[in-house]
């Protein structure tokens, strides 16, 4: 039985936001009809993907969600392009385990690249059955027809998209492997134009509904009371402490789990906040003063060689070599979303629903069907939207929570973390450690490139990131390790005769590991452009005709990308660094290009920075972006997303840094997790490169991997200092000022 | 122990039941009147997703105690700005530079920059930035809410 709470059924009443349950038109006619009596998921039917009802009304259903992207936008402009439906008649379904068809989770610049070819590819073919039904319904031949806003017509017979399927299913296969022949992108009407966002007028005026919004009928609210050391055992709780605070339903303890469920939110909070509990004395964290030593000291789980051209070892070691070598270091980071993670979740006849902005509802649910013991089949997971999340932050910990508390009252149970929870709790962006060495002959070309990448296991078997609620009431868990596919970018673009790239993969981290924008292509990339800048000013190259030397003379569009960002930042050709500046203020300039995955998106940067000597403070005035990501779905999207990689990479470049103690995170809010304010944003400038006639790639994180580099080239083109070490601080930057002179 | 406290929101005379008196007013606001607008963002007035307008100033309703606000007092939230169908200037200048990512953040950069465009009309764009400066954004869009809010202003 599929039931479907869309928006018309939000009704007031009882001046609360109450969500009744019905069929939503389209699924609920397509189930009346017959046509199916479950809802088909599978990524090989075009019904699983698309369904039209008799007013010409396409129902979209995808497994990729919108994160605040505006992927929900581009991914209509596809579906309505193909099949020829204005824009309005779309209604999109994302991320609902008994709707949508696992598409994989919402990441990696995969949205559009993998999600929307796939409903490309289900548009497309409904559109050719679509015509060739109209083609015997009106007598006509298919070369005569047109498909214009949901009616095919030929001469002055018509009928509509409604009339020809009305409910019905399609009953029609794909192979994505072999997409239907689409659209020629020649006759675009909605691909490739600045499409306006379908959410903006309702989240501008208050009228979306967040997950944090959402709330169900006899809902009671819940906030956890986590544990003040990582590993800490609960060891007993005074309820007679919250006895004054009204409204509490229910303290609920489970191993050490520790949660309260009240009436109201704020009986809630009030009562995680004085609730008095005792906790054993738990040390797992390293001193963060020795942070490097550790994880240069974890023990390897495996050696991950991504890339082995030559013999790097021996180039390097060869008599007469000169040889340059750097150690890298990137900083902790946690997601920061502004919105602290939250879910609803309602158990009901020995079935699980949850509401959660989980960027995985498929991944999450069998999660949550492990932890409770339930089958799969019993638990629903439905997306709604949350605040930016930006990888894997607390949405699921959150969602567990709820589970927890709502199986523990017998009501549904809606959790909000604190600010607190969500600094302190959410998984985080691992350290990295990357050591470089380089070896050039007497005329200066580079002979060998060898680096080593110090990151944390991923586990073979999947990316379940454990569930906090799980671990800590010892429920059952089939949990990975899980900081993403971090390896990537450790390869080079670059041609030297002798490489070798390797990653070491560690068995533990301090903090639970998870993804966050670009893992580790973020801040592979930012390793390798550092230090083929450092290669270009050891032999007193300009950067950019350095790189443009050593890229493949095949990788038209990686030259090109380049090319373009020089003529539009008017990039200078000189080595670095620049001579010649006196005062306290020095400006500086850095180039740096990464290919995305080295198979995708292509990105080259110029940022243009100012160094005050005094202070060591870094101002980032200017970053120009040169970005090729094949088709571009929508211009004005994808602006957005540049500037959200751009805004929120310098944000962690200059400024994020998640400080801890022996026992827990201490970074617990704005203050002591800086980020990025107004006053301190550059100026952007892009330059779009535009192909129509190739597919689309992502552009949700590539844009972020070429950031810190081109800062830190920057920086030393204004001061002639090295920066190594994520977040580029005004102390670091006055010790590597000091330790240069 | 439960009371009711009057309030003035959006235009409307209004009451709520509430436990507490120091309640703050976000939570009378979202939990007690279903208001969508201001949002729960850090509780400790440091990033202003809750940010709404008490008497025309930009007030961070996440550390109002209830019992700090007299029944005369305006409240004004996002809804009570404008609507989908009637927009306020500053939500139509968002819509029109296309100036959100998730928009969690949005509630708080409109109706601080409404209170300040209300007090200083022909803003230069250094001093919308310093404006802001306490508005935090995570998604990064701070270079289209500037250029938004200078619309507003020029509109």
């Amino acid at each position: 039985m599929n039931i479907h709470a869309s928006r018309r059924d939000v009704l007031k009443g009882g001046g609360a936001l109450i969500v009744a349950f019905s069929f939503a038109d389209a699924i609920g006619e397509a189930l009346a009809q017959g046509a199916a009596t479950i809802k088909p998921l599978a990524l090989t039917e075009v019904d699983s993907f698309l369904a039209i009802d008799r007013n010409g009304t396409v129902t979209v259903y995808s497994g990729k969600v919108d994160l605040g992207t505006g992927v929900a936008t581009a991914l209509r402009q596809i579906v309505a392009e193909e099949l020829d439906v204005p824009l309005r008649s779309i209604n999109l379904v994302q991320g609902d385990t008994a709707l949508t068809p696992e598409q994989g989770t919402t990441w990696g610049s995969l949205s559009i690249q993998i999600g929307g070819m796939q409903l490309r590819n289900a548009a497309a073919t409904a559109k050719a059955a679509l015509l060739e039904e109209a083609s015997k319904r009106l007598a006509a031949k298919k070369e005569d027809l047109k498909a214009v806003d949901g009616v095919i017509s030929a001469g002055n017979k018509r009928i509509s998209y409604g009339e020809l399927i009305g409910s019905k299913s399609f009953a029609l296969k794909l192979d994505h492997a072999k997409p239907a022949a689409g659209k020629d992108p020649k006759d675009y009407k909605l691909v490739g134009k600045p499409v306006p966002r379908v959410d903006l007028p309702d989240k501008v005026t208050g009228h979306f509904t967040y997950v944090q919004d959402f709330r169900l009928p006899g809902m009671l609210h819940g906030r956890v009371v986590r544990p003040p050391a990582f590993g800490a055992k609960l060891e007993s709780v005074d309820e007679s402490s919250i006895k004054d605070v009204a409204g509490v339903v229910k303290v609920v303890r489970q191993g050490n789990f520790l949660g309260v469920v009240a009436q109201s939110e704020w009986g809630a909070i009030k009562a995680a906040q004085e609730l008095k509990a005792s906790w054993s004395k738990s040390e797992t964290l390293p001193d963060p003063a020795k942070l490097w030593d550790v994880v240069r000291a974890t023990k390897v789980v495996k050696e991950e060689v991504t890339s082995n051209v030559g013999n790097s070892a021996e180039a390097i070691g060869k008599e007469g070599a000169k040889t340059l070598k750097a150690t890298y270091d990137f900083a902790i980071h946690t997601h920061g979303s502004i919105g602290p993670s939250c879910a609803v979740a309602e158990f009901k006849d020995g079935k699980l629903t949850s509401w959660s902005a989980s960027q995985a509802t498929h991944n999450l649910r069998k999660q949550l069907a492990t932890m409770f013991g339930m089958p799969a089949e019993n638990v629903r997971c439905i997306y709604l939207e949350g605040s930016g999340c930006y990888g894997r932050n607390g949405h699921e910990d959150a969602a567990a929570d709820a589970a927890l508390l709502a199986k523990a009252v017998g009501r549904p149970v809606r959790v909000q973390w604190s600010r607190a929870d969500e600094h302190g709790w959410d998984p985080k962006g691992p350290p990295t450690m990357i050591d470089i060495r380089a070896a050039m002959d007497s005329a200066g070309t580079i002979t060998a490139w060898e680096s080593e990448f110090f990151i944390p296991q991923q586990t073979a078997n999947g990316f379940h990131v454990p569930l906090v609620a799980a671990t800590l009431a010892g429920m059952p868990a089939d949990d990975h390790t899980a900081p993403g596919n971090i390896f990537q970018n450790s390869a080079i673009p670059y041609k030297f005769a002798n490489v070798k790239t390797t990653c070491h993969r560690l068995e533990t981290t301090p903090f639970r590991p998870s993804w966050i924008r670009t893992p580790g292509r973020l801040q592979n990339t930012y390793a390798n452009e550092c230090f083929i800048d450092e290669l270009a000013a050891a032999v007193h190259a300009d950067p950019l005709e350095f790189r443009l030397k050593y890229l493949d003379p095949n990788d038209k569009r990686g030259i090109e990308a380049l090319n373009r960002v020089a003529a539009l930042a008017k990039w200078d050709k000189r080595p670095s660094p620049k001579r010649d500046q006196s005062g306290d203020v020095l400006a500086g300039r850095g180039i740096t290009y990464c290919k995305y995955e080295l198979a995708r998106t292509y990105i080259a940067a110029v940022a243009e920075v100012e160094v005050k000597r005094s202070t060591g403070e870094i101002r980032v005035a200017k970053v120009y972006l040169a970005h090729d990501c094949g088709q571009i779905i929508n211009p004005d999207g994808l602006k957005n997303q540049l500037d959200g990689n751009v805004i929120q990479t310098v944000s962690r470049t200059l400024l994020e840094e998640l400080k801890y103690d022996r026992f827990a995170v201490t970074s617990l809010d704005w203050d002591s997790y800086p980020i990025l304010r107004f006053p301190q944003i550059p100026e952007l400038v892009y330059d779009l490169i535009d192909r129509p006639n190739e597919r689309p790639w992502g552009a949700g994180e590539p844009a972020a991997a070429v950031v810190p580099s081109a800062i830190s080239n920057a920086v030393f083109d204004a001061i002639g200092v090295r920066l190594r070490s994520v977040p580029f601080t005004p102390d670091k930057v006055k010790a590597a000022m000091k330790g240069a002179a | 122990m439960a009371q009711r406290k009057s309030l003035n929101v959006n235009g409307k005379a209004v009451t709520v039941d509430i436990d507490d008196p120091d309640m703050p007013l976000l939570y009378a606001l979202r939990d007690n009147l279903a208001l969508h607008g201001p949002r729960f963002g850090c509780g400790l007035a440091q990033c202003g997703a809750c940010t709404v307008h008490i008497d025309g100033k930009a007030v961070r309703s996440c550390v109002t105690p209830l019992s700090s606000l007299a029944a005369r007092q305006k409240v004004v939230t996002l809804e009570g700005l404008g609507s989908p169908q009637k927009l306020h200037p500053v939500q139509k200048a968002f819509i029109e530079e296309q100036a959100a990512q998730c928009g969690y953040c949005i509630n708080g950069m409109i109706m601080e920059s409404a209170a300040f465009l209300a007090r200083n009309k022909k803003p230069t764009e250094a001093q919308v930035k310093e404006a802001l400066a306490k508005n935090l954004c995570r998604c990064g869009t701070h270079a289209r809410i500037v250029k938004a809010v200078l619309r507003a202003a020029n509109a």
